[in-house]
């Protein structure tokens, strides 16, 4: 449906997106996930017709929008800070891409109520926006954007500004909305949970460029570059130098926690350097010792530091004890 | 039990309130309130209760024409305010856009220029329009010497089109100002969010920003409302007594065809409106307060073709409207376009200083019986006692209320009270109160006090109240006498804006035309007396002479602007 092609734009002066191409599907979320500056609202800005690309194509079931103004795309986009009007009341909020259609009344009316008790917002009609607290004021702004069924949504950072339960529990009204009404949806974030969450589809953009896509699965599982396993926070990135190389991949590699196994794509020569991507594994694999240095509760597990490593663990260790940990060792090119 | 001790605290707290409100206040405090609080009241409110009286004695209802004159003079003020304050907007309201929006080279520079008009004396802004379009003016000679007398009516506009023209000059920096701040703090997501579903630009302009304006419109619309409301300068110098709005007929009824009750009574209509709409201005302006969120940056470069023009074409119609007038009134002043009365013989027309030469001779059959120059020696005179004075004035009271107690917080509208009477009105109650003392010269400044003192208190008093008590005290801790504390602590801090508040109550004293006109001596004319009794003789000489006096009275009002916004701009930092 979306599709963007080789897409270009600098700002002041240095380059902020650098070849972007993706498409999205019906029914699909794509996240895009990047830090902050990465040119990821930039991009939806675009594909709003709120900015245009230095270079590059923007096109929706085959057709380019270069041409066709911000008002005509028919895209739904959710706000940051939500973007609602101070001047207006729930109700007026959440009529107005429906006034801006030229539809009867009766017809504004009975959607619009749907809308807000699909948001549980049903009896706010007539509040002033200003009055509510963030999460309902996010909800306002998703049944804003939904209400004339646009072609495409587009969330910018959308939970930014909340508190971790209320996202959570906004995460997943927006899961079910999105998957019950089949509406394609881009979602830009930097909150990697965020991102895990609510997407299909996952694209990692730095320095202006996708450096990794995937489900989350994948990309979990493979973060594919040092700087995408530090983002993501996936496990432990060390550097070593190869001390052994086997004709299948399968490397021996010196660091300064030790010697690890690992299998790569390719093969590398004994000398060079690699990043190792370092976690604990479910099941079997290679087997290290760790002195626990401190141990941190976090909800289901323990968060266990020793000797500049972390893993997560099912039980504390004794601070001081040596520790036997099974870990599955993945290179990073 | 809870309840008990909860009441018992409750009584005790409104004790205290009652306290700080109706307590004595100290001695000293007093003896602070007491020369502005009397300086008022006997030159403010002594006058409007006399204004008062008059006004509603029978004399001044009975007679019938007084009622249909007072109507008809409401009703034109009321027509000529709404058509200027209309046009002004025409003006104003693409050129807050354009400042607000768009970045071009010059914008400072020229967001400048459109705020100058606002501060220059009445007579200079009658007597640059006059420099053009006047009867006299470079147009109408331009264009007879080529268009053979058939004078395009743009060149040549009637007295009427050229007050509302003037009204414009004027005020078109008020709309700029409010609403171009409001159009700039407004955020532009909104708008973006309004696009997105499904809104055209007329729309977004329609349900989005124009509602979000509306405080900020209103507002602005108000001011300007009121600033034409009780115009006289502008109207009587360009149009005549024959336009005759309250302020006009104020005067008229006071001076020229004596009918003090019906002045009084239209001094009081004047009154009412004026309080009506700053009440209504004061209610919007907080309202534009509240919405104010983080300022952001929303002007850019113009990109699109239709951006371009815009920022072209309005840029260019301002530096024209507002230079013209500005650039024509010296270019006047230096040419000789006629003869001048009674001269006889072979004429210089073109480039000539004689206008100025002219105004350092005292000549037999001229206007006066001194050397017009001495009008700017009165002038300046009269300058320099306001000042002295507003500031005797200004000070207590700033400091007085810089941190007032309750009480005294009732006291700052009423000193605030004489920014709504009119000039002319101020004038009118010394007439009624001061009868033959008026002849001494002293009246003028006292006046012009009356004026500038609510500018001079709100100029001192933020600046008063940033000083930090502490310091105060640390400065006495260190052994400071009460003298010293203040030469060290208060006095380099509160220089800057002294001198701030002193150029204001000086450029308003230098270009002050309304109670000037009716207190005034004969034998003591001011710069802008001098300019109105050159405009209403005939001759190319007197018509000279107020293009000279009112380039000058321009040129050292511009400079006080200068002085005032330097040392506003070295406070910011």
């Amino acid at each position: 449906m979306l599709e963007l092609r080789d897409i270009f734009k600098t700002y002041e002066g240095s380059p902020l997106l650098r070849g972007i191409s993706f498409s999205v599907v019906e029914g699909e979320t794509v996240c895009l996930l990047g830090a902050s500056g990465s040119g990821k609202s930039t991009l939806l800005r675009m594909i709003a017709g709120l900015e245009n690309p230095e270079r590059g194509q923007i096109l929706f079931n085959g057709l380019d929008l270069a041409q066709i103004p911000t008002h005509l795309r028919d895209f739904g986009l959710v706000f940051q800070d939500y973007g609602l009007f101070p001047h207006l009341n729930v109700f007026d909020n959440v009529a107005f891409g429906l006034r801006m259609r030229n539809l009867r009344a009766d017809e504004i009316n009975s959607r619009v109520a749907a809308l807000l008790k699909k948001v549980n917002l049903t009896g706010f009609e007539s509040r002033k926006t200003t009055d509510l607290s963030g999460g309902e004021q996010q909800r306002v702004a998703l049944a804003r954007a939904l209400a004339p069924q646009p072609r495409l949504l587009m969330f910018d950072e959308p939970l930014g500004a909340l508190d971790r339960t209320l996202k959570e529990s906004l995460l997943q009204e927006l899961r079910s909305i999105l998957h019950e009404t089949k509406i394609p949806a881009i979602y830009v974030t930097h909150d990697q949970d965020e991102a895990f969450a609510v997407a299909d589809r996952i694209l990692l953009l730095h320095e202006g460029e996708i450096v990794r896509a995937g489900t989350p699965a994948q990309v979990w599982s493979d973060p594919g570059s040092p700087w995408a396993a530090r983002f993501l926070d996936a496990g432990n990135v060390l550097e070593g130098v190869i001390k052994r190389s086997d004709e299948g991949g399968r490397m021996k590699v010196e660091t300064a926690f030790g010697d690890f196994f690992a299998q790569c794509e390719r093969r590398h020569r004994v000398g060079e350097t690699v990043s190792l991507l370092v976690r604990q594994s479910s099941g079997g694999g290679q087997e290290i010792n760790l002195k626990a240095e401190d141990a941190l509760f976090k909800r289901d597990q323990f968060e266990v530091r020793g000797e500049g490593l972390v893993f997560q663990m099912k039980e504390a260790p004794v601070v001081g004890q040596v520790v036997k940990v099974k870990v599955e060792v993945k290179c990073l090119v | 039990m809870q309840y008990q001790v909860l009441s018992r605290r409750d009584a005790e707290t409104r004790r205290k309130s009652f306290l700080r409100v109706f307590a004595p206040p100290r001695l000293t405090r007093v003896l602070v309130w007491l020369p502005p609080l009397l300086f008022l009241l006997y030159f403010f409110f002594y006058p409007l209760t006399k204004i008062l009286s008059l006004t509603f004695t029978p004399a001044a209802f009975t007679n019938p024409g007084n009622l249909s004159v007072a109507l008809n003079a409401l009703l034109f003020t009321f027509y000529q305010a709404a058509l200027s304050t209309i046009l002004t907007f025409l003006l104003g309201l693409p050129s807050a856009v354009l400042f607000s929006r768009f970045d071009f080279r010059g914008k400072s520079l020229l967001r400048a220029l459109t705020a100058v008009p606002f501060m220059l004396p009445t007579v200079v802004v009658a007597a640059a329009f006059n420099a053009i379009f006047g009867e006299r003016g470079l147009f109408l000679f331009l264009s007879s010497s080529i268009a053979n007398r058939q004078i395009p009516f743009i060149l040549h506009p009637s007295p009427f089109i050229l007050i509302l023209m003037a009204h414009v000059f004027y005020n078109a920096t008020i709309v700029i100002r409010i609403v171009g701040n409001a159009l700039s703090r407004l955020d532009p997501k909104l708008e973006q969010a309004a696009r997105c579903l499904g809104a055209d630009a007329f729309r977004v302009w329609q349900n989005v920003t124009l509602p979000l304006l509306r405080p900020s419109l209103i507002a602005a619309a108000l001011l300007v409302f009121m600033f034409d409301f009780t115009s006289f300068g502008v109207i009587l110098l360009l149009g005549g007594s024959k336009f005759s709005t309250l302020e006009v007929e104020i005067y008229v009824r006071a001076l020229k065809l004596p009918n003090l009750p019906l002045a009084a009574m239209l001094s009081v209509v004047q009154l009412v409106f004026t309080l009506i709409f700053s009440v209504l201005y004061t209610r919007f302006v907080n309202q534009v307060a509240t919405q104010t969120a983080p300022r952001f940056s929303v002007s850019r470069p113009p990109q699109s073709l239709r951006e371009k023009a815009f920022v072209i074409a309005i840029s260019l119609s301002l530096i024209i409207f507002f230079l013209l007038p500005l650039l024509s009134l010296p270019l006047r002043s230096l040419t000789r376009l006629e003869a001048d009365r009674g001269q006889r013989g072979e004429i210089q027309y073109g480039f000539t200083a004689d206008y100025y030469k002219e105004l350092f001779i005292n000549r037999r059959g001229s206007l006066f019986y001194v050397p017009p120059i001495e009008a700017a020696k009165n002038s300046l005179g009269y300058a320099g006692a306001t000042v002295l004075l507003a500031l005797a004035l200004g000070y207590p009271a700033a400091y007085a209320l810089a941190k007032p107690t309750r009480l005294e917080q009732f006291l700052d509208p009423l000193i605030m009270l004489p920014l709504g009477a009119s000039a002319v009105m101020l004038g009118l109650g010394f007439l009624l109160s001061f009868g033959r003392a008026l002849a001494l010269p002293w009246f003028v400044p006292i006046a012009h006090t009356l004026i500038a003192l609510p500018f001079v208190i709100r100029t001192l008093q933020p600046a008063l109240a940033s000083i930090p008590e502490r310091l105060r005290q640390a400065a006495a801790a260190l052994g400071a006498s009460p003298f010293r504390v203040w030469m060290t602590v208060d006095f380099p801090i509160l220089s800057r804006a002294t001198l701030s508040a002193a150029t204001f109550a000086f450029t308003v004293s230098l270009g002050e035309f309304g109670a000037t006109l009716l207190l005034n001596r004969p034998e003591y004319p001011t710069i802008p007396i001098a300019i109105q009794r050159f405009l209403s003789q005939p001759g190319g000489l007197n018509f000279g002479q107020a293009m000279a006096m009112a380039t000058l009275l321009m040129v050292l009002t511009m400079l006080s602007i200068l002085l005032i916004e330097r040392t506003r701009l070295s406070d910011a930092v």
